[in-house]
């Protein structure tokens, strides 16, 4: 790709935008007959593609920039990486898999069914190995749930610093898995040999080169934990961990390990990697939080959004976008064009899921003028999502994870849309 | 009516059929046929929803039986199931259930033997809880990451490029950009342990023998001024050891310092004077440009092929040489540079990272990428104009090490011939 083709990216995209809206007057009639109605068209006379065209099919080429994208700059190399999910372009609350966030510590590795372990031992009565199959023949269930990255939106903690909200707030997928109950699986190893439950850890690994493990209450673990095998209807991504990995619903992406292999009972954490030096949060005064597991209640408009400009005049328009929270259900989302002065409630698309997104509407007018806008998320625990003030009050700049912040887009009167910082 | 109610008389929906007793019991003393019809519809279509609902339905059903059994007016019975019905209805969901935790144990699975535990089950944990006998010194330790981790955490452990520091950084955690390296942040030295063990060098993970982690980590000390030189680490010591950050913790707390202040009703007018934009994105411009929008059909994986079509026209050679490229043979060495790729990139966008990127590598010069640092072998090869050519290339990754003493790619090599082939043809392919 030559340097003149790169540069029809985005901002070329938002110049025509632009004058898209020029042009188009709300109402305006028609100029005269259209062709595309008056004249016969190629796929109105010529037949299509047959069946078995693409045995698995992939979305239609007009929507090839709907894409997983990643920011080089954040991490050294795509082996160890994230990318995003493009939250602009879709629409309800289910992520396909094809487009759904990726984060690997070493890569996402191709293992067979067939090669497939999983061990539990530690403090349990039997240590057991189970094959792919045999966790077919558990009793299994099916919960939609949505996975967010700890790090989600952590590089605006110290400002606005990207303009989509693919990559402000892209590390987020939410799948419909099937899988058993971790707690079944538990208790087929026998839980006797453990006693007290109370103070008891899982500890849960995967098969991978980062060989990324991490410690789970017992509380957790025997509460709403899965081992899926399938999202969606179809067998997990390789990128999701293939055949199986763990949900955790509610709780950080980094305990969702990937093509988990082991579960370990034990008395007390591993204090890992992942759980020390990473996805803990240091506050203002140097101290950090650790074992902050469950992702507070949070939303944002995805439409419009830098990458999801208004494209039409004034008039109708749709403000859409998703809100989810760890502790439960999302009971309501406010919205604000106004940087937080006024506030009207939205309409939730439907009756959102415990831990999962939930897809709120405002369906409004808009008058042609600059617009700042955000969104305020509720959960049925009655937490209302922070400011990015409030956060900061409490925390400092420094913490990288876990920021919930209220967003604001700036739109300008041609309808583009920008990231920034409101007093 | 008989037969559609028959039809739905069977056991296994007890609830509905009760139901449906009910209203055979109204039918039989001839109130109106309509509305019999009518809940039998009802109840086939509360039976149609996955028989939703049974226990609603048994309850209900059993009460207006009751209140049939009292003599009380039919209609009241009537209404009494309608409103059975519609809860029936309305709470389709009640049927969801958990799967059932089998209360014996299925069998499934089979006992873990030892060996295979003793195998994965290898974490290490605080106080050196399931670390195995050891023992190795800081300055072994030097040779040991020098050979293995330098090239891309730094002869000192303090990070080249973009990789993680492991050194260094004391005392910045409450600066404006904290340092968190090994020593200034990790709180427990048995995590150094288990990492390494079991997650690095990068690419050649579980690797290591005990004796090397118990050197590595006593050098990862003393890069951080910890220990001197001739501090040795064992399991007999491990536990003694005291991390610089270990009381830099506290667990999660929001439940105290944040849920309280933030569980309020929202305010929805008047909640500020004025609102200005304090910051934009645009100013830093920090956003990657959308490889893939506005062209329509190109989706991500078409970049590569795009590279082979359009050669870069100073070299009309290598138009030949692409055309002449075997695609399959392309595609496998692309598979095969997924073990060259933590360190080297190709393409258009391709930079140096901890190895040089490799666009039109075949016929250039050893050594002669623009703003890459090489080690003095490959210095010195690009003194004598020595030039990249298939064989040359097979004998250097075969064993990069061997070939070329001293150089910094910390690669073993590949063992196969046909991927060497094929990574070679890959290479070719993006010019050269
Ligand atoms: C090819 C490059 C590469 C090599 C060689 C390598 N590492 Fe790493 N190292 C990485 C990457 C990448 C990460 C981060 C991985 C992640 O994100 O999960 C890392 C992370 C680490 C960390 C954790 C850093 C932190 O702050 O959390 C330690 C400790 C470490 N490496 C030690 C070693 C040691 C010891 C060796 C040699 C035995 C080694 N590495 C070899 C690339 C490398
Ligand atoms: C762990 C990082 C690493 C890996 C993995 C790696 N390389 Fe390298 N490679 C390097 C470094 C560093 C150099 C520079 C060598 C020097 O200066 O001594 C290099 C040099 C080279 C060169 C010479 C470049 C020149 O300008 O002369 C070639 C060719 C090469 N690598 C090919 C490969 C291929 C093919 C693979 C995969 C099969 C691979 N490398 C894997 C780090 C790596």
């Amino acid at each position: 790709m030559d340097d003149d083709l790169k540069s029809t990216t985005r901002r070329a995209f938002l110049r025509g935008s632009a004058a898209a809206v020029a042009g188009t007057a709300a109402g305006a009639a028609a100029a005269g007959p259209d062709p595309l109605i008056t004249e016969l068209q190629d796929w109105a006379s010529a037949t299509g593609e047959g069946v078995d065209a693409t045995p698995y099919g992939l979305p239609i080429e007009f929507e090839g920039d709907v894409i997983r994208r990643n920011v080089p700059w954040l991490t050294a190399d795509p082996i160890s990486s994230i990318n995003f999910t493009p939250i602009h372009a879709l629409d309800g609350t289910i992520t396909p898999q094809g487009c759904a966030f990726e984060r690997h510590h070493s890569g996402a590795i191709e293992l067979r069914k067939d090669d497939y372990r999983l061990m539990i031992n530690g403090l349990v009565d039997t240590p057991l190995v189970f094959s792919y199959a045999d966790l077919e023949r558990f009793p299994r269930e099916n919960h939609v749930y949505f996975c967010e990255c700890a790090a989600n939106t952590g590089m605006e903690w110290a400002g606005a610093q990207l303009n989509g909200v693919q990559f402000t707030h892209g590390m987020i997928h939410n799948m419909e898995y099937t899988g058993v109950p971790l707690s079944t699986l538990l208790a087929e190893a026998g839980l006797d040999t453990a006693g007290d439950l109370a103070d008891k850890w899982v500890y849960v690994e995967g098969a991978d080169a980062s060989s990324n493990g991490r410690s789970i209450p017992m509380e957790k673990a025997l509460d709403d934990c899965l081992v899926a095998f399938k999202a969606n209807g179809e067998a997990l991504r390789k990128e999701h961990g293939y055949p199986v990995r763990l949900v955790v619903p509610g709780w950080e992406g980094n305990m969702w390990v990937k093509w988990m292999r082991r579960i370990e009972v034990m008395d007390g954490p591993v204090e890992s990697r992942e759980e020390t030096s990473k996805y803990t949060d240091v506050l203002e005064n140097g101290v950090a939080r650790k074992w902050t597991w469950v992702m507070d209640a949070k939303s944002v408009i995805t439409s419009p959004s830098p990458q999801s400009p208004i494209t039409h005049g004034p008039g109708p328009m749709i403000i859409s976008g998703l809100a989810w929270s760890g502790h439960g259900q999302i009971t309501r989302v406010d919205v604000s064009k106004d940087g937080g002065m006024t506030w009207e409630t939205a309409r939730l698309g439907k009756q959102g899921d415990s831990k999962a997104l939930t897809r709120f509407y405002l369906d409004t007018e808009w008058n042609g003028e600059d617009m700042l806008l955000q969104a305020r998320a509720m959960d049925e625990t009655g937490y209302v999502q922070p400011t990015k003030a409030q956060l900061r009050e409490v925390r400092g700049e420094n913490s990288i994870y876990h920021n919930n912040c209220i967003q604001t887009w700036y739109v300008n009167a041609q309808g583009i849309a920008e990231n920034v910082e409101v007093s | 009516m008989s037969k559609s109610l028959n039809s739905i008389f069977i056991p296994a929906l007890g609830g509905v059929a009760l139901l449906l007793g009910a209203a055979y019991g109204l039918s039989s003393r001839d109130y109106g046929r309509d509305q019999i019809d009518m809940l039998q519809d009802r109840v086939a279509q509360v039976e149609g929803q996955a028989a939703t609902a049974r226990s609603e339905a048994e309850a209900e059903a059993a009460k207006s039986a009751e209140l049939a059994a009292a003599g009380s007016d039919l209609e009241a019975r009537v209404a009494e199931l309608e409103a059975a019905v519609a809860s029936a209805r309305s709470s389709g969901g009640s049927m969801t259930q958990g799967a059932p935790q089998p209360d014996t144990k299925t069998g499934l699975g089979r006992t873990a033997l030892p060996e295979e535990i003793a195998a994965w089950d290898v974490d290490v944990r605080p106080g050196g809880i399931g670390l195995p006998e050891g023992r190795g010194d800081a300055y072994t330790g030097e040779e040991v990451f020098a050979e293995n981790c330098a090239i891309c955490h730094g002869d000192f452990a303090e990070g080249v490029d973009n990789w993680p520091v492991l050194a260094g950084g004391f005392d910045t955690l409450a600066d404006k950009d904290p340092v968190k390296t090994v020593g200034s942040y990790w709180p427990y030295l048995s995590t150094v342990w288990d990492y390494v063990n079991r997650s690095m060098p990068f690419g050649a993970a579980q690797t290591l023998e005990p004796d090397d982690v118990y050197a590595i980590t006593a050098y990862i000390l003393y890069s951080n001024d910890l220990v001197d030189d001739d501090f040795e680490l064992s399991h007999e010591n491990f536990a003694e050891f005291e991390m610089y950050n270990k009381d830099g913790f506290i667990v999660d707390d929001r439940a105290e310092t944040e849920y309280p202040i933030w569980r309020t009703e929202p305010c929805m007018e008047n909640c500020k004077d004025s609102v200005e934009i304090t910051m934009h994105a645009s100013v830093l411009d920090v956003t990657p440009e959308e490889e893939g929008a506005d062209q329509g059909a190109a989706m991500p994986e078409a970049t590569h092929d795009d590279a082979a079509a359009e050669p870069t026209s100073e070299e009309p050679a290598a138009e030949t040489a692409v055309a002449a490229l075997d695609p399959e043979l392309v595609a496998k060495g692309e598979k095969v540079f997924k073990k060259c790729s933590a360190c080297h990139q190709v393409g258009d966008s391709a930079k140096n990272k901890t190895g040089p990127a490799l666009n039109g590598i075949i016929g250039q010069t050893f050594g002669s990428v623009d703003g890459f640092k090489y080690s003095k072998v490959f210095r010195a090869a690009a003194e004598e104009g020595r030039v990249w050519d298939a064989a040359e290339m097979a004998e250097f990754l075969t064993k990069p090490k061997a070939y070329m003493k001293g150089t910094r790619m910390s690669f073993a090599g590949l063992k196969k011939p046909a991927d060497i082939d094929a990574v070679t043809a890959y290479l070719q392919s993006f010019g050269g």
